[in-house]
C-alpha cells in the first residue's frame, strides 16, 4: 500500500535498529538505567506493540506510555453523566466507538445501549448533525472526546449547527488540552522522563512552537513523530543525536504531514468555539489547572450540560489501582495489583484496558503470553 | 396480490398460498415441493450410495443490509449452510428455508432474495425442498430473517477433523480475508469508501470436492464470523495445539487493509462467507494448493502459518517478533483518532 509500506519496509527498520544500537553506545545509558523516551500518544503506544518495537530496540531504552489516550483519561464520572444524559425521553446520544466500553460507576454506555436507550456510534461529527436534522422530534447529544486532533471537527460541526439554527443539538464537552497535561506532568514528583516522542497527529493541528518550553525549561528533546515503525525508530535517532550533542530541541520527524505552524484554519475554529477555562478532572491524574476546555459563550446554547442541568459526579478511584501511574510512566501496567485480575477487557476497571490505545489494553493482548509464562 | 408483505401472507389462508405458489414454488420449482405435503420424502438409497453419514446443519441470517456489493441476505443463507457442510467433507444436497418477514417489506424485495437463493441454490448443486414462513407485525422483526437448515453426506473415505492436526501441519486460507465484514462495515456505517469493497460471499463446495481424494487433508472451518483469527483458536481448541501465523503472508484486498488502517480495525476478525481456513499434512501442502488455485473462488489460496506445540494462536509481525492474537472480547469498534 503506497506511503504505508515505505515506512514499514524491513530493510529501512534494520537500518535505523542498527543506527540506534550504534548510537546508544555513545551515551551513559544502561540496561538498569535506560533512556525513557514517553510516547504521548496512545497511537504510538498501539504501535510499539503491534509491530514489537520495544522488543526490536536494544535495553537501554525504555518506552513509558503516556496520558495521550483521550479515553484513557476520561474520569468514570463523566460516563455517568454520558449515561444520564442518554436516558432522558426523547434523546439520541451520539459517540466515537472507544467511548462505549468505558466503565462507569453506572456501567458503559454499552450496556446502557442494551437496556434499549438510543446510543449511537458515530464516525464523524457532521453524521451527528444529519441525524438532528432528521429527527427534529428528538435532542441529539453529541459526545465531544479528544485532544486538539478531534477539535477541529467538533467546532465546526457546532458552527454548522448554529448556522442551521438547530435547537435539538447540543454538545457533552470532554475536550481536553495537551499543553496543560504535559506542563501538569512535567511538575508531578518521581517522574524519570528523558525525552518525548510527540504526538503526530495532534501536533499537525497545534503545530511545533508550543511544545518549545520542554527543551526550554526542561531540557529535553521533543521529537514529533508519524506512527509507522520507520517513523517511530527516526525520532528515536533524533532523540539520540540531540542527547549525544547535549542540545534539547523540538523537532520534527513527521513533516509530511505536521507543518511547523500546524494548521492555521483549524487553530482559528478551535479558537472560536472552545475556550480554556478551569480545571478539570483527569482519570488517574486528579484535576489539572487550567485544563478545561468550555464551549465560548458565542456557542454556550450548544453546551449539553447547561441545556439538560446534568449533575457532576466525582468518584473516587480504587485505591489499589495504579491508572495514574501508568499514565505518567511511574508503573508498567503488569505492576498493577488489579491488571489481569480485576481489570481485564471483559471486566475492565480502567479505561486503560478498555481502550485500543490504552497502555493496559495492549499489555494485555499482546503481551498476556509473556505473563503468563 | 398485495404490492407489501402484509400480515395476511402469514395467516394460512388465501394470500398466504398465492404468496408460495407465486414467490417460492415458482422460484424454487423441483419435485419435492409440487408434492404439497408438509415434509419433503427422502429416499435413503439415494443417500447411501454417496456416503456412510449423513451431516446436518442449520444457521439463521439477520444481516443488515439485506442486499450488499456481492451478494444479499438469500444468497448468504444458501451460501452458509452449503459452505457448513461442505467444511465438514459433506456433498451438500437439500435445504429447507425459514423466512420471518417482518410486515410492510415490498413484495419486489423478497422476490428478489428468493430469486437469489434459487440461482444460488443452483449454483451450489443443491436443492430447496421444504420451507416455511411467518408474517410478523411492523417493527417486531428488521425488514427479513431467514434461516436455513441443509444435510448432506459424507463420503466414506472423508474423515476430515480437528482432532486430525498434527505439529507441523500447514495452515492453508483459500483467498483474501475480511472481504465480507469490511464491506458490510462500509456500508452499514455508512463509511463511503468506493471502489473494490465487496463480499466474498460463495458457495464453497465446487473449490473443496477437489480436496476429497487428497490423503493429509486434515481440518477445515470456514472462516465467517469471527474471522480466521476465531477459527484458528477453534482449531488450537480442538487439537490442543498452537496456531502461529505469519503477517507477511496473509493475503488482503487493498481497500480492506485500507479499511482497517483507518479504523485501527484487524482483518483477521472481520467474517467472510466465502473462504476456507484449512489444515494440511506437509507432503500434501503443494498439491493442495495447486487443486485450489485451480478453481477460481481459490485463485489467491495460500499459506499463512503452521500448526505449532505451544497451546496459543500467534501472529509473527513483519520484523520477526511474535504476538498473541487474542480473541476480540466484544465485537470491534473503530477507535477515535
Amino acid at each position: 500500500m503506497q506511503f504505508i509500506d515505505e515506512f514499514r519496509d524491513p530493510n529501512a527498520v534494520k537500518l535505523l535498529l542498527n543506527k540506534i544500537n550504534a548510537l546508544v553506545k555513545q551515551t551513559q545509558f544502561t540496561q538498569d538505567s535506560p533512556l525513557n523516551i514517553m510516547e504521548v500518544c496512545g497511537g504510538h503506544t498501539h504501535a510499539i506493540f503491534k509491530f514489537g518495537l520495544d522488543r526490536l530496540l536494544p535495553p537501554e531504552i525504555n518506552f513509558i506510555h503516556g496520558p495521550g489516550c483521550p479515553v484513557c483519561v476520561l474520569p468514570m464520572g463523566r460516563i455517568d453523566t454520558c449515561i444520564d444524559i442518554a436516558k432522558l425521553p426523547d434523546v439520541i446520544f451520539c459517540t466515537f466507538g472507544d467511548a462505549m466500553r468505558v466503565p462507569g460507576q453506572q456501567g458503559s454506555l454499552l450496556a446502557t445501549r442494551g437496556q434499549g436507550y438510543d446510543i449511537r456510534i458515530i464516525y464523524s461529527p457532521l453524521d451527528a448533525l444529519t441525524l438532528a436534522k432528521r429527527n427534529p422530534q428528538k435532542q441529539i447529544v453529541l459526545f465531544g472526546l479528544g485532544f486538539e486532533t478531534t477539535m477541529p471537527g467538533i467546532a465546526l460541526t457546532i458552527q454548522q449547527a448554529k448556522q442551521q439554527q438547530l435547537t435539538n443539538f447540543s454538545l457533552l464537552c470532554q475536550h481536553i488540552s495537551i499543553i496543560p497535561t504535559l506542563k501538569a506532568l512535567l511538575t508531578l514528583p518521581n517522574i524519570k522522563i528523558d525525552a518525548f516522542l510527540g504526538p503526530g497527529h495532534l501536533s499537525m493541528i497545534i503545530g511545533v512552537k508550543p511544545y518549545q518550553f520542554i527543551s526550554e525549561n526542561y531540557a529535553k528533546p521533543v521529537v514529533i513523530s508519524g506512527f509507522e515503525p520507520v517513523d517511530m525508530l527516526q525520532s528515536v535517532v533524533m532523540i539520540l543525536m540531540q542527547l549525544i550533542r547535549q542540545q534539547y530541541l523540538v523537532e520534527n520527524q513527521y513533516r509530511r504531514i505536521v507543518a511547523d505552524q500546524g494548521n492555521l484554519l483549524a487553530q482559528a475554529v478551535i479558537k472560536q468555539v472552545f475556550t480554556l477555562q478551569g480545571n478539570d478532572e483527569w482519570r488517574g491524574l486528579g484535576e489539572i489547572l487550567g485544563s478545561g476546555v468550555r464551549l465560548s459563550k458565542e456557542y454556550q446554547e450548544f453546551d449539553a450540560e447547561l441545556r439538560f442541568n446534568t449533575k457532576h459526579y466525582s468518584h473516587q478511584d480504587d485505591p489499589n489501582a495504579r491508572c495514574g501511574d501508568v499514565l505518567t510512566g511511574r508503573s508498567k501496567p503488569i505492576n498493577c495489583p488489579l491488571f489481569g485480575k480485576k481489570c481485564t477487557p471483559q471486566s475492565a476497571y480502567g479505561a486503560l484496558m478498555v481502550s485500543s490505545e490504552g497502555a493496559c489494553a495492549a499489555y494485555y493482548q499482546y503481551r498476556q503470553g509473556d505473563l503468563i509464562c | 396480490m398485495l404490492k407489501t408483505i402484509s400480515l395476511a401472507h402469514g395467516g394460512g389462508g388465501l394470500a398466504s398460498t398465492q404468496l408460495i405458489e407465486q414467490v417460492f414454488m415458482r422460484a424454487f420449482n423441483n419435485p419435492f415441493l409440487q408434492t404439497h405435503e408438509d415434509q419433503a420424502k427422502i429416499a435413503l438409497t439415494e443417500l447411501t450410495q454417496l456416503g456412510n453419514r449423513l451431516a446436518f446443519s442449520t444457521d439463521s441470517y439477520v444481516i443488515d443490509p439485506i442486499f450488499f456489493p456481492g451478494g444479499d441476505i438469500g444468497k448468504l443463507a444458501v451460501c452458509g449452510t452449503v459452505n457448513d457442510l461442505a467444511v465438514g467433507g459433506a456433498i451438500p444436497l437439500y435445504l429447507s428455508c425459514g423466512f420471518i418477514i417482518e410486515e410492510g417489506l415490498p413484495l419486489d424485495t423478497l422476490q428478489n432474495i428468493v430469486n437469489s437463493m434459487a440461482q444460488t441454490a443452483k449454483d451450489a448443486g443443491v436443492t430447496i425442498i421444504t420451507g416455511d414462513t411467518k408474517v410478523v407485525p411492523h417493527g417486531a422483526a428488521d425488514k427479513i430473517f431467514i434461516n436455513t437448515a441443509g444435510i448432506g453426506t459424507i463420503p466414506t473415505h472423508v474423515n476430515w477433523g480437528m482432532t486430525h492436526i498434527k505439529k507441523g501441519d500447514k495452515i492453508i486460507v483459500s483467498g483474501t480475508v475480511g472481504d465480507h465484514g469490511a464491506t458490510i462495515l462500509n456500508i452499514r456505517e455508512k463509511l463511503g469508501l468506493i471502489g473494490a469493497l465487496s463480499s466474498d460471499c460463495a458457495p464453497l463446495y465446487q473449490l473443496i470436492r477437489q480436496l476429497h481424494a487428497i490423503e493429509g487433508v486434515r481440518a477445515l472451518r470456514d472462516a465467517t464470523r469471527g474471522g480466521v483469527n476465531a477459527v484458528l483458536h477453534e482449531f488450537m481448541q480442538g487439537s490442543g495445539l498452537g496456531m502461529q501465523i505469519k503477517e507477511s503472508e496473509l493475503p488482503l484486498q487493498p481497500t480492506v487493509r485500507g479499511l482497517c488502517e483507518l479504523l485501527g480495525l484487524d482483518p483477521l476478525n472481520f467474517a467472510n462467507e466465502g473462504k476456507v481456513v484449512i489444515v494440511v499434512s506437509p507432503d500434501c501442502e503443494q498439491r493442495v494448493l495447486q487443486l485450489l488455485h485451480s478453481h477460481p473462488l481459490g485463485i489467491n489460496a495460500c499459506v499463512i502459518g503452521e500448526v505449532v506445540a505451544k497451546k496459543q494462536v500467534t501472529l509473527q509481525g513483519l520484523y520477526g517478533i511474535e504476538r498473541l492474537l487474542d480473541l476480540p472480547h466484544n465485537e470491534p469498534l473503530p477507535r477515535i483518532c
